[in-house]
């Protein structure tokens, strides 16, 4: 780990400005991810910028949705009764996601920023473009079950890793964020860039940028929802698949009047799956329109040679989520 | 002061360290530290604090488990510098003079460890665990504690020696 300095902010314009100033520094709040990109040498920050003093650990349950401030943390979020109640979606892909003791850490901005757990990518000696533009990808030949099925390119197949993200994909999120002078809000399905032939630019922030928060609409949808997540082992891992689904459901037929679904695990971004959402509205929920929407859900799927076996998965997990859902009161 | 990206990782001698007082186990600790120990690293080498364990240094573990102000994190993945003003407990406050903390104590009559080199981890996890609640059932306990990880296999042990304290039992 090369050296570095560091410093504490204690408001937030003074934090961006200092980060956006030095080309080398970069925000630090729970340090799960940053600091081991620092000791396996994918960033080598020169300065750091404490902010968890900042006033950004706020979670507002209000009558037009949630405030999350970006320094919340995930086992506080996922914790709060009202958000457990009425946006289960996001406190169980919250739980699902790493250990008690990270969950502890991680905060809403870091999580959202994370980046990929391609293995490739997290080990030197192999080339990748993401950490290393131009180095070619190693994830294209070798082994690589772990990968996109979704908008991959022939520079990158990574998969972006948040559970969060995939819930606040379903739940229409915004995320907030400041940087010297501007500030910006930027919808969830924004946030992460195609991998094209830059898969070392990842979102849409730009140096100094930071996540101050994250706002999720009230929706008549939201208490209906579930996050599922299928893993090779039942806890502590990232997902192969997972599906975040919400549906708004209607009478003794169960007429869904409106739906959201998207995937996690199987692109650069949590995958919004509008046509299955568009097959089961307006429909009672039964076999037949949730069927439909199981084949909605992988449409234009481009699997690989060793990804084959996550578009069956996904089919499947998307009808155990909206059957899941479908059977609770 | 900052250095450039290219300069090499044997400049530490050129680096400044930082003056820091940590709280660890109720005691004041001031130190002058290299920004770059983390916490984990500051407890066993610059405190002399060996029962926090370094496994994999990546919070994939949990053999670094600690308290920071009642709250369970992995030592590996913060830097000291950033636990200033923040209560530290490790598995050498747990004991209260002779008298082992309930959780040590059932994990010494359930048997909870085989090379116990998780076992401080294991121990601080559990303790954190009971007070979140989570000792609910079996699967819960096992769930909550999946962030600890031991590669002897006493799982059905340790998920005793929680279970033990959970239900107020003494064997």
């Amino acid at each position: 780990m090369i050296p570095f300095s560091y410093s504490r902010a204690s408001d937030v314009g003074a934090a961006v400005a200092e980060v956006a100033a030095e080309p080398g520094a970069a925000f630090i709040a729970g340090a799960t991810e940053l600091a081991n990109w620092m000791k396996i040498g994918i960033q080598a920050p020169t300065h750091l910028v404490d902010i968890n003093a900042l006033p950004l650990s706020e979670i507002a349950v209000r009558q037009d949705g949630l405030r999350l401030g970006g320094l919340a943390r995930m086992s506080d979020v996922a914790a709060t009764p009202a958000i457990r109640q009425g946006y289960p979606v996001l406190s169980e892909a919250l739980e699902r996601g790493a250990s008690a003791q990270i969950r502890n850490m991680g905060t809403m901005g870091g999580n959202l920023l994370q980046r990929t757990r391609c293995p490739y990518f997290r080990e030197a000696s192999y080339p990748c473009n993401k950490r290393e533009p131009g180095a070619g990808c190693a994830a294209l030949t070798g082994p690589h079950r772990l990968h996109a099925i979704f908008g991959a390119s022939d520079a990158c197949i990574a998969v972006h890793p948040s559970d969060l993200a995939v819930a606040l994909t379903v739940l229409d999120a915004v995320v907030h964020t400041q940087s010297p002078g501007a500030e910006r809000a930027i919808p969830i399905g924004e946030l992460y860039r195609p991998p094209g032939d830059t898969p070392d630019r990842e979102t849409a922030l730009e140096h100094g940028e930071l996540i101050v928060a994250v706002e999720i609409p009230a929706a008549p949808f939201a208490a209906r929802s579930h996050y599922l997540k299928i893993r090779d082992r039942e806890s502590y891992e990232f997902a192969l698949v997972s599906v975040a689904a919400c549906l708004e459901l209607d009478g003794p037929d169960k007429v869904v009047r409106s739906a959201r679904v998207a995937l996690g695990g199987v692109a650069y971004t949590p995958w919004r799956a509008q046509a299955a959402e568009d097959a089961l509205v307006g429909k009672p929920l039964t076999e037949a329109s949730v069927a439909a929407a199981r084949a909605a859900a992988v449409q234009g799927a481009q699997p690989r040679r060793d990804t084959g076996f996550k578009v069956t998965l996904a089919e499947r997990a998307v009808v155990r989520a909206l059957t899941t859902i479908g059977e609770r009161p | 002061m900052a250095t450039t990206p290219g300069s090499s990782p044997t400049d530490v001698a050129a680096h400044d360290t930082l003056p820091l007082t940590l709280s660890v186990n109720g005691i004041d600790h001031s130190l002058q530290i290299d920004p770059r120990a983390t916490l984990l690293d500051t407890l066993r080498e610059y405190l002399g604090l060996y029962g926090t364990k370094k496994g994999c240094d990546r919070g994939e573990c949990g053999a670094c488990t600690v308290l920071v102000d009642g709250r369970r994190i992995n030592a590996c993945l913060t830097f000291a510098v950033m636990q200033e003003g923040h209560e530290i407990t490790t598995i050498e406050g747990l004991a209260e003079e002779d008298q082992l903390h309930p959780v040590q104590a059932a994990f010494v009559e359930q048997d909870a460890f085989q090379c116990g080199y998780c076992t401080p981890g294991q121990i601080i996890s559990a303790v954190a665990l009971l007070q979140e609640g989570h000792a609910g059932s079996e699967a819960e306990i096992r769930e909550w504690m999946s962030g600890n990880i031991c590669r002897c296999g006493a799982y059905p042990n340790i998920v005793a020696a929680i279970q033990q304290v959970a239900g107020g039992k003494r064997a």
